[in-house]
């Protein structure tokens, strides 16, 4: 490794460890850029958790990302994020679902969790069960969507302005004053996968 | 007399009800725009429900929809507080990934400025805990200072707060002997005169310590399950400093101590900051002394743009320039979660990449998330009052909190 980036050392056998200690609900277990992923069956994952809190020593959960793959079923991927502080080590626990399976809470095992569900169901619509305070947390209050979805605009659905005329905020549907435009530079000879505009022709051929 | 007694609620038999109310989005001690919905029994604090997310911009979505470099500025404004903090985790994801070496001078350059970013995040803190809890003066002093940090990284990178100065690959510009030598002087006499005089107002003032000994206590086992980091988890008594245990950048080479607190409660907090600045100082002496000469950012063509010059002389830098700045870098298919220590605690960057030019996904952990979740059972049983201690013994900042 030769990048300044915080030096994260894996002890000999740790693979091989979890491997033992989570059984037959690790999916698969890979190691790269010097971290380790554990893929686990989602509904296994409580289980799956105390044994890393209390047999692998994982105390503190420091995290908890979404990240939204619409190709793939299931399209959701909620990702956990676990320190050990005796160990010195972190590790990734990845669990997959779908806007109708909820994940099992781990709020029974660290309270920290329930903002952390609350954001994920928040920015996905991926929801928790046991999680009974599943409230919305960054958006507005009275929010309709799930803003981090990759089929969420990024201009989003309603802005608010101040209505002069009656005196209180409104919300209105948005009104863009020329067309969202998103450009990816990406270079046409190094695999830019879309047909450029005025080259239709020679895709067809 | 029966008037009286017929009009006072308390009295007699009545059971009285517990009423709430409601504190902020816009109130000067709440350090930004936090709601706090409060159940009060009398002036005790039973249930305490904060909304947070009224400063909420979206801001790992628009991350999405740009490339590496153009997303950069964003981290500036999360923490306002400690910008260059912010940037040095999502810096040193991105060069994981790529992984990607840095100079030496590089690397000691961004320690130097991240331990400055330490002290100007510190001494705003401290100076606001101490008026929050009635002491006044104090701030004046650390101001001055602070004001002095600005004036350093306008210097180093041309602005005061959003400096984006942290790239990948090293930092932007070098900097002029003439800054580091008047730094040098700075962090001799001027900074510790200022510090030292405006601590000795409060840390052994009766006042100060009766509004924060023994106020929030939090165990050592709380902080593990409440996901504490930083100061929080030093002030639980905890010696956790990712500057020491998984070091990067040059902090491995770093002499420092990791101060900890002995009973957890507000004043711990405070007193572990106080020594936090100390520490920084020691570590900014040891960068100015141990810093080499040499390139401030990586020479690869292909992830950091050439400078002005360059490209006067050279059609294949010209050609670099363009690309770098329309395209961007491409960064390998990957996910990796790279945390570091800011001066508000552990502040993570969870970069998910496709192969494109883009990130997939940037998920920025906060710190003061799960430092906010807490306050509920921390201000459990504690006046009304107390609450703006405990508020700034967290070191909140919504821009990093809400995203």
């Amino acid at each position: 490794m030769s990048s300044p980036a915080p030096l994260i050392a894996t002890p000999k056998g740790t693979v091989a460890a979890l491997k033992k200690a989570l059984g037959k609900d690790l999916l698969a277990i890979e190691e790269a850029h010097g971290e380790i992923a554990c893929h686990v069956k989602t509904d296994k994952l409580v289980g799956v958790m105390m044994q890393l809190r209390d047999t692998c020593d994982y105390q503190q959960l420091m995290e908890i990302a979404g990240v939204d793959w619409p190709d793939r079923d299931p399209r959701f991927e909620v990702v956990y994020c676990l320190l050990s502080l005796t160990k010195n080590h972190r590790i990734r626990v990845h669990v997959t679902t779908n806007e109708d399976v909820p994940v099992p809470s781990v709020t029974e095992i660290w309270p920290v969790a329930g903002w952390l569900e609350r954001e994920v169901f928040d920015m996905y619509g991926v929801t928790f069960a046991g999680n009974d305070d599943l409230r919305r947390i960054l958006t507005d209050y009275g929010f309709v969507g799930h803003p981090q979805r990759k089929d969420f605009p990024l201009t989003g659905y309603v802005e608010l302005r101040y209505s002069e005329e009656e005196k209180r905020v409104k919300y209105e549907a948005v009104e863009l004053a020329q067309d969202f435009r998103s450009f990816d530079f990406m270079s046409p000879w190094e695999g830019a996968d879309y047909v450029l505009p005025g080259d239709e022709k020679g895709v067809s051929k | 007399m029966s008037l009286q007694k017929d009009l006072a609620p308390t009295t007699g038999d009545e059971v009285i009800q517990n009423y709430t109310i409601n504190f902020g989005p816009q109130h000067p001690a709440a350090h930004g725009v936090l709601r706090l919905v409060m159940e009060l029994d009398g002036e005790i604090i039973e249930r305490l429900d904060p909304h947070i997310g009224l400063l909420h911009r979206g801001t790992e979505k628009l991350i999405e929809h740009k490339t590496y470099l153009q997303a950069l500025p964003y981290f500036d404004r999360l923490d306002y507080a400690s910008p260059l903090a912010m940037e040095h985790s999502y810096v040193l994801a991105i060069e994981k990934l790529l992984n990607l070496e840095v100079p030496l001078r590089a690397q000691y350059l961004r320690v130097l400025f991240a331990e400055m970013t330490r002290i100007s995040n510190h001494l705003l803190n401290l100076a606001h805990h101490a008026l929050d809890v009635g002491a006044m003066t104090p701030g004046l002093w650390l101001y001055e200072a602070r004001e002095d940090c600005m004036t350093f990284f306008e210097r180093a990178s041309g602005a005061r707060m959003h400096t984006a100065w942290f790239r990948p690959g090293g930092v932007h510009q070098d900097v002029p002997l003439k800054l580091l030598t008047d730094i040098g002087d700075w962090l001799d006499d001027r900074l510790p005169r200022l510090f030292e005089d405006g601590m000795a107002l409060v840390v052994d003032n009766r006042i100060f310590k009766q509004r924060n000994v023994d106020i929030a206590f939090v165990s050592k086992e709380d902080a593990i399950k409440w996901g504490f980091s930083g100061p929080m988890i030093r002030g639980a008594g905890i010696p956790w400093d990712i500057r020491k245990s998984q070091p990067y950048d040059v902090y491995a080479k770093m002499e420092f101590d990791v101060p900890v607190g002995t009973r957890g409660d507000c004043y711990d907090r405070f007193m572990v900051r106080v020594e936090e600045v100390r520490q920084s100082i020691r570590i900014m002496k040891q960068c100015l002394a141990q810093m080499p000469e040499g390139p401030v950012c990586s020479d690869d063509r292909k992830i950091v743009p050439p400078k002005r010059a360059e490209m006067k002389a050279s059609m294949e830098a010209l050609i670099h320039h363009f690309k770098l700045y329309t395209e961007g870098f491409h960064v390998p298919e990957g996910a990796v979660y790279v945390a570091t220590e800011s001066p508000k605690g552990e502040f993570g960057v969870y970069l998910v990449s496709d192969g494109s030019n883009k990130p997939y996904r940037c998920k920025i952990r906060p710190t003061a998330f799960s430092h906010l979740q807490a306050m509920d059972f921390m201000s459990k049983g504690h006046m009304l009052a107390d609450t703006t201690a405990i508020i700034g013994a967290l070191d909140i900042v919504f821009g990093e909190c809400d995203r």
